[in-house]
């Protein structure tokens, strides 16, 4: 299937240069060298080619010979991707750990999906029946839960003359016949999809559910819509891995893929021993079943971790084909944007900021792009929702990526240092940090709560954005200088810093807030608010508010009251009421 | 890898440019990408060197000696076929060896079939297994809130003139494998000790010889030297043959080995000045758009896998160039490990020892290998609380120094007290105490029941009445 298209002349790094056919495509997949290890054709000149290689090209010779394939870069779809763990060009880790040990050899070639494993399709369509792309043409349960969709590839379309009965297939089997125009082609349940072409759709639908995550400081303060996209940069050590996990573990999202592109190997191993134990409250079964895994450490090749995001968001856009929700995340964009700079590098492109080409920000903004809550072209409704690590040098968000992302994500989670080295976690700054779907996700919250979720949130950001203008007198003059109303604000901002923007990931009755549970708390705090604030005014000194016993019971409910039982919350504004009514009588008179 | 090892390959005499370490030799035909070269001068002398890039018929040669003595026409070049492998095996130990992997310790060369590539290969995810055990050093700033596992690299942060030289030697002195609080002390598991030094003075690996010496761990230590006036371009090659031997008996020797890679930055210098030679489009402030990848590759030949109980466990130490933590060293090497121990210049000065600066150091994996059924049940809980009591402290002092200690709030003053005695009483112990967890953790709560019981929110309300030992009578 592969002849010999060209031959190596120059080799630097992950990048080849190869004279030979003038017939090689443009992004079209090579096999490089006697290893036929995997490239990808970057640019052509003449009957010069330029291959960017994704393995180790340490001992490959000039005068090697090149094979073409005739395709582009693709992953491989059908049933079977979740609970997989993929390198970046989607070949899967564990089949090459079985096949060469602990170590990742180069020249491994793999299906990407299992070929044996047998599903049990039902058709969902009949012979006669005019399919057009995309359309469901059976079902098989992919795990117990998760029922995947059988979709025609989006460029074919014509009349179904055979279809499989109910049974067992293999993804190569054929399970249905397509008359296509004079032609007919045989269908099976795998299809390829080149990673680079975003998979289509028939219309975009306004985001205006958000993807609840279960995070206080995300759903509550800075909401991400279904569909939408969100960024969060932050310097290291600030805690980008663990806010990806905690939303990889919690968002009501019913796929998830992760991205762990120029990371840490640990993390990935972290994900992979701890996602099989932990249960997916909506469906009861272990999260790995909802899960696919894209791990392209930072010590495998550098041209993999620039394909990793492609073949992650492609999985995520399939998914998405079938009508669900599908959450990315890709942990961190910044090692991509790095592996283009280097391969841009040794391809001696003319630099624009910082080394970065200056086709990082097109880049940036096709990727943040493919996100969306779309109308299928079977007419179902899907979301692609992606949340974007970024990592910037030194902490500094002036630089090329954190600029560039920031043009083309409408919710930013800024990370700052100094709140993760008090031990503030997630450190997301509520003062840098914004949503731009506040507007559009109110109406859902309305419906789910019955409450006015965003007046009580604005109030909230009020005085959060006051307590930072008293702080900084405080910081001048010290707190005593400051009239007890003023102090009343510092009070309730406390109670909303460590009752509420703190959220402890690794335990477990605070990890996951319920959005029910979410409202109650901040309810509760303005309640505090209101009550204390109409007691100070009356002359009562800001000490006996603060020594109030409640105080720290709403400090603490994050982690005493479970999301099964909200009722507790009554009790606390019982107590609220009984401590501040005693108050309230003393200073009345 | 003996000097006078000969092997098949072709020779090309004469080379056709020389700029820096940087050789460009032309006429050579299949000529493979990071080969070996054998470069011989127009004595007879012998350096190493090796392919940077190929092109149609020349390659670009970096020589790890340097082209000092060199001459365009009385050069030969012999090209050996293979990637730069060093003999390995469990006698390197207790041995000394040049940045290269050569014994400069007047032995002989060590007796093994068994040669490895230096630049290792990814360990898959998947092979893996995730660190859970931690390393007691003794240490009450590392154990307490950042802790240190097998199978971690946590790198020292330090500046010129500040000890992390004896902290790190403190580290391999006493590490031993972490108990439960309370479980006797006993004869802890030995780590086998891996120590690389890149450009650093003769005096430091001194130090670190005698102070191995003086321990006795001098027979589980390989040292591997590229010091101060030897080759910067060797200095690229030291880690990776430093690696390339804990690898060795990390997984196939099942031994548990710490690594302490000694000064980082000079290794990134000398990586920068090998990419300005080439002409390479640099990042920032000249570093080549690859370090980040380059230094990945060293760090992560740190963990456990599957296959073997042995473990490596990475201790880099960097100092900040003018103490700046957003330096592309240490900034690159933060997003790469897990954590980082930062030593803070003002603590130095107060003459504290070890001078760690608590708030910007951090743990990654210390969630995993504290708590229930590993130190103690409220470990997790009674850092959090130091940190942030800690982290208060600070706001504090800075209010203090604007309208004066006196002006403070009784609630202020006491967390002014507490970060005093913190500093001197947790922080501060001497270079050979070798403090048990239970101990850190009892210091700890001696010092948080110096504060109200109030101020207490990331501790449980059990907690507080099983180790508060404060005369706070507000509940």
């Amino acid at each position: 299937m592969s002849d010999q298209v060209g031959t190596i002349t120059w080799i630097s790094g992950p990048v080849v240069r190869a004279r030979g056919s003038r017939h090689v495509g443009m992004l079209e997949l090579v096999q490089v060298g006697e290893d036929r290890l995997v490239g990808e054709v970057i640019g052509l000149k003449g009957d010069q080619m330029t291959i960017q290689v994704y393995e180790e090209t340490a001992g490959m010779q000039t005068g090697a010979p090149v094979f073409g394939t005739g395709l582009p870069l693709s992953v491989e779809l059908g049933p079977g991707l979740i609970q997989s763990i993929y390198d970046g060009v989607q070949r899967p880790l564990p089949l090459i750990e079985a096949a060469m040990g602990s170590f990742i050899n180069r020249g491994a070639h793999f299906d990407s999906i299992n070929r044996e494993k047998k599903w049990k399709f039902t058709p969902k369509v009949k012979v006669g029946d005019a399919v057009k792309g995309g359309a469901i043409l059976g079902v098989v349960m992919e795990t117990e839960t998760l029922e995947h969709r059988v979709m025609l590839n989006p460029d074919d379309s014509g009349t179904i003359t055979w279809v499989a009965p109910v049974g067992e297939y293999t993804v190569a089997d054929t399970i249905a016949k397509l008359k296509m125009g004079k032609e007919e082609k045989t269908i099976t349940m795998l299809q390829r999809w080149p990673v680079r072409r975003a998979r289509p759709f028939t219309n975009r639908r306004p985001a205006n559910i958000p993807l609840i995550t279960g995070q206080r400081i995300l759903d509550t303060f800075f909401p991400v819509a279904k569909g939408g996209a969100a960024g969060i940069p932050g310097p290291f050590g600030s805690g980008k891995t663990v806010t990806q996990h905690s939303i990889a573990k919690w968002a009501d999202a019913e796929i998830i893929v992760y991205i762990g592109c120029g990371e840490r190997g640990n993390e990935m191993t972290e994900v992979l021993q701890e996602f099989p134990h932990l249960v997916d409250p909506r469906t009861g079964r272990p999260l790995m079943e909802r899960t696919v895994l894209i791990a392209n450490t930072s010590n495998m090749p550098v041209a993999a971790r620039e394909a990793s995001i492609y073949t992650g968001i492609t999985i995520a856009e399939y998914y998405r084909d079938m009508g669900y929700h599908v959450a990315l995340m890709a942990d961190s964009t910044s090692r991509w944007a790095e592996a283009l700079r280097e391969v841009s590098g040794r391809l001696e492109e003319m630099p624009a900021e910082e080394g970065y080409p200056a086709y990082l920000a097109g880049r940036l903004a096709e990727f943040y792009e493919r996100a969306g809550y779309v109308n299928n072209l079977n007419d179902t409704q899907g979301s692609v929702s992606i949340v974007g690590a970024v990592s910037p040098p030194g902490g500094d968000f002036s630089e090329p990526v954190t600029q560039h992302t920031k043009r083309f994500i409408r919710c930013f989670w800024a990370l700052d240092k100094s709140l993760a080295s008090a031990r503030h976690f997630p450190a997301i700054n509520w003062l840098d940090s914004y949503s731009e779907y506040l507007e559009d996700v109110a109406g859902w919250w309305r419906e789910k709560t019955g409450k006015d979720w965003l007046t009580m949130r604005n109030r909230a950001m009020e005085l959060l954005s006051e307590e930072s203008r008293l702080s900084q007198i405080v910081k001048l003059v010290g707190p005593d200088a400051l009239p007890y109303t003023e102090r009343m604000v510092l009070e309730t901002t406390r109670l909303i810093r460590e009752g509420l923007l703190q959220q402890n990931a690794t335990e477990t009755v605070d990890a996951f807030s319920s959005v029910e549970k979410q409202i109650r708390m901040l309810e509760l705090v303005l309640y505090f608010h209101e009550r204390g604030m109409a007691i100070v005014k009356r002359g009562a000194p800001i000490n006996l508010i603060h020594d109030l016993p409640v105080v720290d019971t709403i400090i603490r409910a994050k982690s005493t009251v479970t999301n099964e039982e909200l009722h507790k919350f009554d009790d606390i504004q019982k107590q609220i009421d009984q401590q501040m009514g005693q108050l309230d009588a003393e200073y009345r008179s | 890898m003996s000097e006078v090892t000969v092997q098949g390959g072709q020779e090309v005499v004469g080379v056709a440019r020389i700029e820096g370490p940087i050789l460009v030799v032309e006429g050579g035909t299949n000529v493979s990408y990071d080969e070996v070269v054998e470069i011989q001068d127009s004595r007879g002398q012998l350096r190493r060197g090796r392919v940077l890039e190929v092109g149609e018929g020349y390659a670009v040669i970096q020589a790890f000696a340097g082209s000092t003595g060199l001459s365009i026409d009385g050069t030969r070049v012999r090209f050996l076929g293979t990637t730069l492998h060093i003999p390995v095996a469990e006698e390197m130990l207790g041995r000394i060896f040049d940045g290269l992997g050569n014994p400069i310790d007047g032995g002989p060369e060590p007796l093994t079939d068994h040669y490895a590539d230096v630049n290792g290969q990814p360990i898959n995810p998947t092979a893996r297994i995730y660190p859970r055990d931690y390393i007691q050093t003794g240490i009450s700033t590392i154990d307490g809130v950042n802790t240190l596992l097998r199978g971690q690299k946590l790198p020292l942060f330090s500046g010129a003139g500040m000890p992390h030289d004896q902290l790190a030697a403190q580290i391999v002195r006493q590490a031993t494998l972490g108990k439960l609080a309370g479980a006797p002390q006993t004869e802890g598991e030995e780590f086998a000790i891996v120590f690389a030094a890149m450009g650093v003075k003769n005096d430091v690996a001194e130090y670190f010889r005698r102070s191995f010496t003086e321990s006795g761990a001098l027979t589980r230590v390989a040292m591997f030297l590229n010091l101060a006036d030897d080759p910067p371009v060797e200095r690229i090659v030291t880690p990776r043959a430093a690696l390339t031997l804990a690898e060795y008996l990390a997984y196939e020797r099942e031994m548990h080995v710490l690594v302490v890679l000694t000064d980082m930055t000079n290794y990134g210098e000398a990586l920068r000045q090998i990419s300005n030679v080439r002409g390479e489009v640099p990042s920032r402030k000249g570093y080549p758009g690859y370090l980040y990848s380059d230094l990945a590759s060293m760090y992560e030949r740190t963990g456990r896998i599957r296959t073997s109980k042995g473990s490596i466990t990475q201790i880099p130490i960097l100092t900040m160039p003018n103490d700046d933590i957003t330096h592309p060293m240490p900034d690159l090497t933060g997003y790469i490990t897990e954590g980082q121990i930062v030593l803070g210049r003002e603590l130095n000065f107060a003459g504290i020892y070890p001078p760690v600066a608590v708030l910007p150091s951090l743990s990654r994996l210390m969630k995993d290998g504290i708590g229930k059924n590993r130190t103690r049940d409220d470990h997790p809980r009674w850092g959090a609380q130091l940190y942030a009591a800690y982290a208060r402290t600070q706001d504090v002092r800075a209010l203090a120094s604007v309208i004066g200690e006196e002006e403070l709030s009784d609630v202020d003053q006491k967390y002014l007290k507490f970060g005093r005695a913190f500093e001197r009483e947790f922080v501060n112990q001497s270079f050979t105490e070798n403090r048990t967890i239970e101990r850190t953790l009892e210091i700890g709560w001696k010092l948080l029941s110096m504060l109200p019981k109030k101020e207490l929110t990331r501790v449980t309300l059990d907690e507080i009445a099983q180790y508060y030992k404060g005369d706070d009578a507000s509940s």
